[in-house]
């Protein structure tokens, strides 16, 4: 298939980026999203041009570390797929595909589609853990967890930390991420001594990087890889209201 | 500006939701212009007369001057904020696919019911409130004959009505969204909540757009 | 010369032993101390936490944009651990014994013994990290088989594992972050280690963001960085990982002992295409309940619900009887490989077999089966448009995981007096085959149990050595290695990229030093790819004079995997004898199965850099067997 795209190039984080139209003559249909890429990189480089630059590496949709606007919707039209498990079967011959990077105050673009996720590192330092040192753990069946607490904290606990979320929402809000991680280690009893100085750090440290508002769009749940529920979003406001009335 | 993302929208879900309590008094106010004959203009007006009087009344007035301020403020400045958060737009962008419109658009629809409200206290409230009014036979403030008046012009109710859309929308995704910001995390007690936030809105917003159309036709 | 440092006495006394009697740091001396610790996997933040919270000054470094990202990540099926719930007559033994059987007997004892020991502890640290394991109804820990034994030991988060305790150590890194005990640097890929005085004392690293290089120095270095099986090209691992720390520590002196063992996994999803740039693994755990086939008729057409029962070769079934499905990985993706060359492959490449769940979703249904596997059902979809649920799976078998790796003593310090490696990186545990959901737990182990101990060993005498200086000129002729390699192959500016290389020196390895291997095609292996390399020095191209170069990145681990590669075949070719992954055809049993030499090759190679025209050199450190007696590895 014949493809047209136009991809964002932007050399630094200093230089001001513009779309690039380039074309792709041989496109198979089982080929996934970045395996085109690399062919288009190939291309670039027989023709002398700077080839894309994009992040990626596990290839399987665990890492987190690919993800683009693709057509205007992160990681592609396919819902709850990453960027490197979108094969090109889901396009048509002959279709333009427009390919941006995330984008967001709190992501600033490296280079072309590469970004600075490190904000969501930072907002785990501020709390995203149990504060628990190596040799001083339990025995492990000695809490008993429930199938069903077990089961929702690993659905909170999947996020691949992709930043989906953040480029879906209207507002660039982190409130998925954030919650889904407050989420996870607030419903395990192992998590709960620490849950209100976790919610109200976590809080703080997502508003310090730059995220919008959450408005309650759910868009970020339709664009995630991994569904995490936006009803994580709702249990870190109760774990935040609660906080806020308890705290000294 | 020290306040968080969050403790900013629990604002927003608080003062909301006391609006959404407000009209619910509101529209059972004006059912009374539904009653048939002489009795519906004696009732509303002893009603408003009533409302003007009491001290719990006024108090509840109060809060609720506040709380449209406080709602229409926090929504600037949350607006303001959001628009920082992103730098560049997207060349092209079909995110509009992910969420429902009037999810993405509350700032728009608030707008509407914003610029209908100030119509809104400028004929009735103000009026009540600073303007002159003739007295009923009981000696009570006519405001009854003003709406009537107002609802016979048909620009006026079909600008109702559409503003009644507008709040409709508005409502069903601000109730909902209200009771997320609050913590409603059990996924049972969610989908009550939005369907008791559909039922609500609509049935609001239905009640008082059907009280112009029909003082208009058929009164 | 290979000194293994393995403690006197009785094998289960020989940890606590050691533990009891090893040097420490007091705590106030730690902070004087500088440690640098390469990649942020399960063995890499395990470790940096864990020295963050003894009170060392970490420095750690991964090549990924946040630490979370490393491929422990990728790990699915699970992590092994004798804790003996299922009743099923588990034991430390036991697991021992699995273990080394299931590296066909060419794995220290002593260490092996030590990984089961403290297996039983990682599950209680991951539990209390918030880790969330799959349970039992009852609220208590639940375990699934894996291939390779005959009990339940395997602690599963759905087919995710390997995500949730990479999670669990990655926000315990997170947490030394914030305290200020471990100053960590993402996309920093390390070209250089300094050794001063024959002691490792730092490395040089590009900053991949800026292309700047640094120096780093400290008293003790760490290599946490995984295996290499990405050198086949072809594999499950993530594009990114390289080999290009091992190998250039390797070059400065540390030994890498049995390179050519490499795993290579039976459960991946075939390949498709020539532009194809990774094989995705699908999770051991499917072997549970699927079945393997292919038709008994070569070159059968048919789709594959219309082959009929009696017309399809369970063949795992019908030669290993006592494991079936569940053989060990090697044994599984050498039969794959014996009935797809004998031409019975499926799919349109006829490089595949059939993994069936007909028959457990008939007997268990289908909600049960989405239970345990829907993740993976739906990761099958996605990536190949079939619904697992109605047709079987097409597998076949992909590099995975790399035994080999910087050979290390039992404190896990390799040749050169403080580096140590931990995880993949060294070459330790799991002999000539890995079984499955022990990668994650030697990971753990490594990095949480292991080296914060006898790490302390070495730097108790370093209290005294002051902060390391990088100015010393060490650091200088590091620095400037690093350079003049990064403009040389900036300036080639010939006609292929890094990938075209890497595709073919995956192609000879896949060949000639894949899941067989005979003397003639080693050496004609060894040959092709020294030719390979003189070519990529002439004809690499690579885009010149940007900061962020991805194209410079692989270039530079394309160098050393075409050095790396050739060692593996030398390696290969050493060992005359069949043992776990490597299969020599030359020795082989009547009916096909491996062919041991435990007379002449019960020791583990270690090889010596000699420069990059001379062959490597081979140090032997004979294996012991005190506490079990090898037998030949039997699944029937």
């Amino acid at each position: 298939m014949r493809l047209r795209l136009k991809i964002w190039r932007q050399e630094s984080n200093e230089i001001t980026g513009r779309m690039e139209s380039y074309e792709l003559k041989e496109v198979n249909e089982e080929m996934s999203f970045l395996e085109m890429l690399d062919v288009l990189n190939e291309q670039l480089m027989q023709q002398g041009i700077r080839p894309v630059e994009f992040d990626h590496d596990c290839r399987e949709g665990i890492c987190g570390q690919c993800g683009v606007m693709i057509n205007g919707e992160p990681h592609g039209p396919l819902q709850n797929t990453t960027t490197c498990q979108l094969h090109m079967r889901t396009f048509r011959d002959g279709e333009e595909i427009y390919i941006e990077p995330f984008r967001a105050l709190a992501f600033p673009v490296k280079c072309d589609l590469k970004i600075d996720r490190s904000a969501f590192d930072r907002i785990i330092q501020s709390g995203g853990f149990i504060s628990v040192d190596t040799g001083q753990a339990p025995e492990a069946n000695s809490t008993r967890i429930p199938v069903p607490v077990a089961e929702s904290a690993f659905d909170s606990a999947a996020c691949i930390g992709c930043g989906a979320c953040v480029a879906a929402c209207k507002n660039t809000s982190a409130a998925l991420f954030t919650s889904a991680k407050i989420t996870h280690l607030a419903k395990l009893p192992q998590g709960k001594t620490e849950a209100q100085e976790r919610v109200l750090h976590m809080v703080a440290q997502m508003d310090a990087e730059g995220f919008g508002h959450c408005t309650n769009t759910e868009a970020c749940e339709a664009a995630c890889p991994q569904e995490i529920s936006v009803l994580n979003i709702a249990r870190m406001n109760w774990e935040f209201n609660k906080a806020h009335i308890m705290r000294k | 500006m020290t306040q968080s993302t969050l403790t900013r929208k629990i604002w927003m879900a608080l003062t909301g939701l006391f609006l959404c309590f407000f009209l619910i008094i509101h529209l059972l106010g004006n059912l009374q212009l539904l009653i048939p004959g002489p009795a519906s203009k004696e009732q509303f007006n002893a009603y408003s007369q009533l409302l003007s009087g009491n001290i719990i009344i006024k108090i509840i007035a109060y809060i609720l001057y506040a709380s449209i301020i406080a709602h229409v403020v926090y929504a600037i400045i949350i607006t303001v904020m959001n628009t920082r958060t992103r730098n560049v737009k997207y060349h092209y962008d079909k995110r509009g696919n992910l969420s429902k419109w009037y999810t993405r658009n509350m700032g728009v629809l608030g707008t509407i019911i914003f610029i209908f409200l100030v119509i809104h206290f400028r004929d009735f409230w103000y009026v009540y409130k600073f303007g002159e009014l003739p007295l009923d036979e009981h000696g009570h403030k006519d405001l009854y004959t003003l709406v009537i008046t107002v609802y016979s012009e048909l620009w006026y109710v079909v600008i109702y009505v559409i503003c009644m859309i507008a709040l409709c929308y508005h409502l069903i995704h601000g109730f909902f969204s209200a009771a997320r910001t609050l913590g409603l995390y059990h996924p049972k007690y969610v989908r009550w909540i939005r369907i008791l936030g559909w039922v609500y809105s609509v049935g609001i917003c239905a009640g008082f757009a059907f009280i112009p159309v029909y003082v208009h036709f058929l009164k | 010369m290979l000194e293994s440092k393995i403690p006197e006495g009785p094998l289960e006394e020989k940890w606590n032993y050691y533990k009891s009697h090893t040097k420490l740091v007091n705590p106030a001396n730690r902070k004087k101390i500088d440690i640098i610790v390469v990649g942020t996997g399960l063995a890499g933040s395990a470790i940096a936490a864990s020295l963050g919270e003894m009170g060392y000054r970490v420095k750690s470094f991964c090549f990924q944009d946040t630490a979370r990202r490393a491929h422990s990540v990728a790990a699915q099926g699970g992590v092994n651990a004798c804790k003996n719930y299922k009743n099923d007559g588990d034991s430390v033994f036991r697991m021992f014994y699995d273990t080394l059987k299931g590296g066909d007997f060419r794995s220290r004892e002593a260490n092996v013994y030590r990984l089961a020991e403290c297996s039983a502890n990682l599950i209680d640290r991951a539990v209390a990290q918030g880790v969330p394991f799959g349970r039992e109804y009852g609220g208590y820990l639940n375990n699934r088989s894996f291939g390779g034994v005959q009990v339940s030991r395997t602690f599963y988060a759905r087919g995710q594992t390997g995500q949730q305790l990479l999670l669990g150590a990655y926000q315990a890194l997170m947490r030394q972050v914030h305290a200020g005990h471990v100053q960590l640097s993402t996309r920093h890929e390390m070209l250089e280690l300094v050794v001063i005085d024959g002691k490792a004392r730092g490395v040089i690293v590009r900053n991949m963001e800026t292309g700047a290089i640094e120096r780093h120095g400290a008293h003790a270095v760490v290599l946490a960085t995984g295996g290499f099986g990405k050198i086949y090209f072809l594999s499950t691992l993530a594009m990114g990982c390289n080999g290009s720390a091992i190998w250039r520590a390797h070059k400065k002196g540390a030994l890498i002992a049995n390179p050519s063992w490499t795993q290579i996994h039976p459960t991946s999803l075939p390949q498709s295409g020539e532009y194809q740039s990774k094989l995705t693994l699908m999770s051991e755990s499917l072997r549970n309940d699927g079945r393997i086939w292919v038709p008994k008729k070569q070159d059968d057409q048919r789709p594959p619900n219309q082959i009929p029962e009696e017309e399809r070769d369970y063949y795992l079934e019908r030669r290993y009887p006592a494991f079936g499905n569940l053989t060990p990985r090697d044994i599984a993706s050498r039969a794959a490989k014996e009935r797809i060359d004998a031409g019975y492959g499926i799919g349109p490449l006829k490089n595949a077999v059939y993994l069936d769940f007909s028959k457990a979703i008939s007997e268990q249904g289908e909600e049960k089966i989405r239970e345990k596997y829907g993740n993976l059902f739906r990761m099958y979809q996605k990536i190949t448009n079939v619904n697992a649920y109605t047709e079987p799976m097409r597998i076949s078998p992909a590099a995975h995981f790399s035994m080999g790796g910087l050979w290390v003593d039992y404190e896990l310090m390799t040749s050169i007096p403080g580096l140590y490696a931990l995880g993949e990186a060294n070459f330790a545990d799991h002999g000539a085959n890995r079984l499955g959901a022990n990668s994650l737990l030697q990971a753990c182990v490594d990095g949480y149990f292991i080296a914060p101990y006898t790490m302390a060993n070495f730097l108790a005498d370093e209290i005294r050595t002051g902060p390391i200086d990088t100015r010393h000129p060490a650091f200088e002729a590091a620095e400037e290695q690093v350079r003049d390699q990064l403009r040389m192959l900036e300036t080639i500016q010939g006609k292929h990229p890094a990938d075209y290389f890497h595709r073919q020196l995956g192609r000879i390895l896949y060949d000639r030093c894949g899941l067989s291997r005979s003397a003639p095609g080693l050496e004609s292996a060894i040959t092709d790819i020294q030719q390979l390399r003189k070519e990529f020095y002439k004809q690499l191209y690579v885009p010149r004079g940007f900061a962020i170069n991805a194209e410079l990145e692989k270039a530079g681990r394309v160098a050393d995997y075409l050095e790396l590669g050739e060692l593996m075949c030398h390696d290969a070719l050493n060992r005359n004898e069949s043992c776990g992954a490597h299969f020599r055809e030359e020795y082989q049993t009547p009916d096909g199965e491996a062919l041991r030499n435990d007379a002449d090759f019960s020791f583990i190679a270690a090889w010596e850099w000699q420069g990059a025209n001379n062959p490597p050199l081979l140090h032997k450190e004979p294996l012991h067997f005190e506490f079990v007696t090898p037998s030949v590895r039997s699944y029937k």
